[in-house]
């Protein structure tokens, strides 16, 4: 039995408006089950429909079969293992594979005669360029990502790798990108056709490295989700390539969330997308803002049962996670204290600015991982004219996210990233493994200021002590 | 050889305050400091010479020797006649001056070579808030305000019900919202009182929400616009609009604290005669800016005077009169001063030498070795915006726009531009393209638009999931794998030259790793929503 064309199409309807039901149900945590649900069955669908369809016969069966087990096995271990915390690496490295099969569907389709066979010559340069550009996003997709992974887990140093003249180098690329574009379109010999082709991806895999080399690890939450933003359009190219609308919704549809979610990103952090896409956050500061607001004073530290002492006299108390808490693996105590002031009857919530931890959103899913209920974390702006009106802000292992100088220091290379303003509390209690900057390699006069208290030591370690220290009290 | 800090005994009649406690002497000792105090001179701040000595100090009962032995000499108000005579050359003195209102002062403490720093000169920027003493003695001026107002006025400042009868409750108006005003409403309010308040810069109307007033505005815009000579007859009109709500709320009110300044220059005449006939018998003001000239006409600089029943407090030593506070905030600011010299190096083992490129020093010396210094050059433009405007306050920093809130409108030349050139390029598309390629461009833009409609409002806790889950449906690309796996080959000839098995491979390993995305990207996304509870 195959499925007639007609059938076919409809079932790729149905497939795409799940899909958009699905990104619909992701906006608010009421309707994101329903939404993830939405989407794997627009999948099956779109998946179930295209193999019963005309354009599969019953030979290649078993191919797909063995593929999508062993594809499907890996997946679902990946997703069972991974640790919350290494959530944006593993997004990071499932967008590579996306650029990779991009590619390759591009090469597979570029060498099949039967697939340009019946086309007139313009559909043909059309077809040849949608293959061209299918290649190309996929390749930068692939290389970037792969870079951006082996940022985020460490494998590779977070500071930007500015090579001299990049713009330059980019910019060459470029054109040689168009100008065997060009060649590849007008000549008809296979052979020199894939000479450009090959050219071409290894130029593209190139630029993908050297891009986001250059983006400091405080831009990776913008890198990834524009790398996921790429996969989409190298799935929209290769939907114009096959003439498949489902994939050229779907690509679309993806390509343009992950810019938006690029973009709002950059909106939170006050920066420009396009310079950070050209890199070299931290670029600036090699130049430091040359001691016109040096913080002053010093540094006050405090011990693990001091903070308890104030953590249970406070009658408000809101907490800033940042990546620290995620690096010690800390989010379960910091539930367990958040638990532990409650039942005292100490409001304790949460702010979470746009850009904490490593990929957007980060904290909140640590946070819901550790049971902490979503309804006492609060976003940046929900939360921070209530800092004044706190006895303590706890600051777990955040640090350019809290910098005030932001606010302070119109030289400073985050002017005007708008943060979180916990030094208005009354008691700011910041704990850091060390006086070390933040990634984007700024001093914090955070860390001076009189009512700003520091806690020394990993997070997770501290956080146990105050836990007892608060139980025993 | 350490450095010798000599505290005399204010010589000013009536003044209360000291430069130095004895837990803030422990500090300086413990920096490595000698401190010399003068005998009794916490008499007025109830502090005794045995708790300067149990502190670390030494207690001189002879003046000349204090001045003459002591390296820096700490003081509240600045040195009279007498006690500039007493100084040494090279000697560092910290104190209020005044530099704008006191030539001759200036001229003399630059005869004696000194190097003199101005608490009231302190920039005021957020890194120096902690040695603000101007900051530190309105606090308390705000505080003593209505505590002296309390005393002179006949009633409770609750209103209350007793079996004897209805008490109404106090109604005070506070004009200024600096921080002797936001001090001064705050202190009332937590009396019971009815505060209202008003300020020229309608941007504080928060914080005197803040401390529990109501903010007053004056109800000028809506007038006087669009009227030619502009400025002047501006600031006339807005003159107007506010004395006439100030009468109207000084008919109203039992209590009036003034607190009007504008530095370096006499203040304002808010509270007319008139006004203060109009005001109830039993009123009071407390005119805060009475050393000044007063806010208020009727005001005596420094005495209590009663106008047509209205008690008109003209005190110009409020912050004396709460002395063991004052004494103990405006000690504190001096030892933030001395962490910053010795952190600069300004004061080093045993020499002094102010590091004039620190701004905050720079700005706070005005005679660096008998060389006047004062004023200082223009603070740099962006660091510290200070704007001389009547009692000065804190401003809030303009709130970031907040995500998700639509964007402001691109101007107009802009969309021009954006729209313009997206009209070209549909235009080149549809000169050059072919049908069957616009009819999928058409799905494509549509699409792109639906996801971002979409996409715009997503919570930012759910950035995660929905990258995950964006990632896992960009698996919809196996379905370019699925097809060309085994397509059933409809052109016999092509099938000659077609490299199938290739191909072939090509897109199982493709499917395969796509399958690796689909799978796990759902399920990953699936494990982080089921975490999301409330």
């Amino acid at each position: 039995m195959t499925m007639t064309t007609s059938l076919l199409t409809v079932a790729y309807i149905g497939a795409a408006i799940l899909f958009i039901l699905c990104l619909g149900g992701l906006s608010s945590q009421e309707t994101s089950r329903r939404g993830n649900r939405y989407g794997m069955i627009g999948m099956a669908i779109a998946v179930l429909a295209t193999i019963a369809s005309a354009y599969v016969a019953r030979s290649g069966l078993p191919y797909i079969l063995v593929a999508m087990v062993i594809g499907a096995a890996i997946g679902l271990y990946a997703a069972r293992i991974v640790q919350m915390t290494q959530m944006p690496e593993l997004v990071a490295l499932m967008h590579s594979l996306v650029g990779l099969a991009a590619m390759l569907v591009g090469y597979a389709n570029f060498i099949d005669p039967a697939a340009s066979a019946q086309l007139a010559p313009a559909e043909n340069t059309i077809h040849e360029i949608e293959m061209y550009v299918g290649v190309l996003i996929g390749a930068v997709t692939f290389s970037g990502s792969l870079i951006a992974f082996g940022k985020l887990s460490a494998k590779i140093s977070g500071k930007p790798v500015l090579l001299p003249a990049r713009h330059w180098i980019n910019l060459v690329g470029l054109i040689v990108v168009i100008a065997f574009g060009y060649r590849f379109v007008t000549i008809h010999d296979l052979q020199a056709q894939m000479v450009a082709m090959v050219v071409m991806t290894v130029v593209a895999l190139l630029f993908g490295v050297h891009m986001v080399m250059a983006i400091g690890g405080a831009d990776m939450p913008v890198v990834v989700s524009m790398l996921n933003s790429y996969s989409g359009w190298a799935a929209a190219a290769t939907g114009f390539m096959l003439s498949n609308d489902l994939l050229i919704v779907t690509g679309a549809l993806v390509g343009s969330s992950g810019a938006i979610l690029s973009y709002i990103m950059c909106t939170a952090m006050n920066r420009n997308f396009i310079s950070v896409i050209a890199g070299g956050f931290g670029a600036d500061t090699s130049k430091p803002a040359a001691g016109s607001v040096t913080p002053a004073g010093d540094v006050h530290p405090i011990t693990a049962a001091e903070t308890a002492d104030a953590l249970r006299q406070a009658r408000r108390v809101i907490i800033v996670p940042g990546y620290g808490m995620a690096v010690a693996q800390a989010q379960h105590t910091v539930y367990q204290i958040t638990t532990a002031l409650r039942e005292r009857g100490i409001d304790v919530r949460f702010g979470i600015h746009p850009v904490a931890g490593r990929m957007p959103g980060h904290m909140n899913v640590l946070l819901a991982e550790a049971k902490v209920p979503y309804d006492i974390v609060f976003e940046m702006d929900e939360i921070n004219e209530d800092f004044a009106d706190t006895d303590v802000a706890m600051v777990i292992g955040a640090n350019d996210i809290v910098n005030p100088a932001a606010q302070e220091d119109p030289t400073s290379p985050i002017a005007g990233m708008p943060v979180l303003e916990v030094w208005k509390a009354r008691l700011c209690v910041v704990m850091k493994r060390s006086m070390a900057s933040g990634y984007a390699g700024i001093d914090n006069p955070l860390f001076y200021k009189d009512n700003t208290r520091m806690l020394f030591g990993d997070a997770k370690k501290m956080l146990d002590e105050v836990l007892v220290a608060l139980k025993a009290g | 050889m350490s450095l010798l800090i000599g505290v005399p005994k204010e010589t000013y009649p009536g003044e209360k305050r000291v430069a130095t406690v004895p837990d803030v002497v422990e500090k300086l000792v413990k920096q490595g400091f000698r401190v010399a105090v003068e005998s009794t001179a916490g008499d007025g701040a109830q502090i005794s010479d045995d708790a300067y000595r149990a502190a670390g100090a030494e207690v001189i009962a002879d003046r000349a020797a204090l001045w003459g032995s002591a390296d820096i000499v700490f003081k509240v108000r600045a040195p009279s006649d007498d006690e500039i005579a007493l100084m040494r050359e090279g000697q560092m003195l910290v104190s209020f001056i005044w530099p704008a209102q006191n030539p001759q002062l200036m001229q003399a403490l630059a005869a004696r070579k000194a190097t003199v720093l101005a608490m009231d000169s302190v920039p005021r920027i957020s890194r120096a808030q902690k040695m603000d003493a101007l900051s530190s003695m309105a606090n308390i001026a705000g505080y003593r305000a209505v505590v002296e107002a309390a005393h002179a006025f006949g009633r409770f400042f609750t209103g209350s019900i007793t079996a004897a009868g209805k008490v109404p409750p106090a109604k005070v108006f506070v004009i200024g919202a600096g921080v002797a005003g936001l001090a001064a409403i705050g202190a009332a309010s937590s009396l019971g009182a009815i505060v209202r308040a008003n300020d020229t810069r309608p941007e504080v109307a928060d914080q005197v929400k803040s401390m529990g007033g109501e903010f007053v505005p004056v109800p000028y815009e809506e007038e006087g616009s669009g009227v030619g000579g502009y400025a002047k007859v501006m600031s006339e009109g807005f003159q107007n609009a506010q004395r006439q709500v100030f009468a109207q709320q000084a008919r109203d009110a039992d209590i009036v604290i003034t607190t009007a300044l504008i530095p370096g220059r006499p203040a304002p005449k808010l509270i007319t005669a008139d006004m203060v006939k109009s005001m109830r018998q039993g009123s009071v003001i407390v005119d805060l800016a009475a050393e000044q000239g007063g806010n208020c006409e009727l005001t005596v600089p420094g005495e209590i005077v009663v106008r047509n029943g209205v008690t008109i407090i003209g005190y110009t030593d409020l912050p004396s009169r709460l002395a063991r506070q004052a004494s103990t905030l405006y000690a504190t600011n001096l030892l933030r001063l001395v962490d910053d010299l010795v952190k600069t190096k300004s004061i080093d083992a045993d020499a002094v030498d102010v590091d004039m490129n620190d701004e905050v020093l720079r700005g706070t010396t005005v005679i660096d070795k008998g060389e006047v210094t004062w004023p200082p050059p223009a603070p740099r433009p962006a660091a510290a915006p200070a704007p001389a405007k009547p009692a000065p306050a804190v401003s809030a920093p303009p709130k970031p726009k907040a995500h998700g809130e639509p964007s402001g409108p691109m101007s107009p030349g802009k969309s021009a531009i954006v729209f313009g050139g997206g009209a070209v390029l549909f235009l080149i598309v549809g000169f050059f393209a072919p049908r069957s390629f616009l009819e999928h461009f058409t799905v494509f833009v549509l699409a792109c638009f639906v996801g971002y409609m979409v996409v715009w409002n997503v919570k930012p806790a759910l950035h995660t999931p929905l990258m995950s889950v964006t990632n896992a449906v960009s698996s919809i690309i196996a379905l370019g794998a699925l097809v060309q796996i085994a397509p059933e080959v409809a052109n016999a000839s092509a099938s000659m030259s077609r490299p199938t098995e290739w191909i072939r491979w090509l897109s199982v390993v493709a499917l395969a790793l796509v399958a690796i995305n689909m799978f796990g990207g759902f399920a990953v996304t699936q494990r982080m929503l089921q975490m999301f509870r409330k």
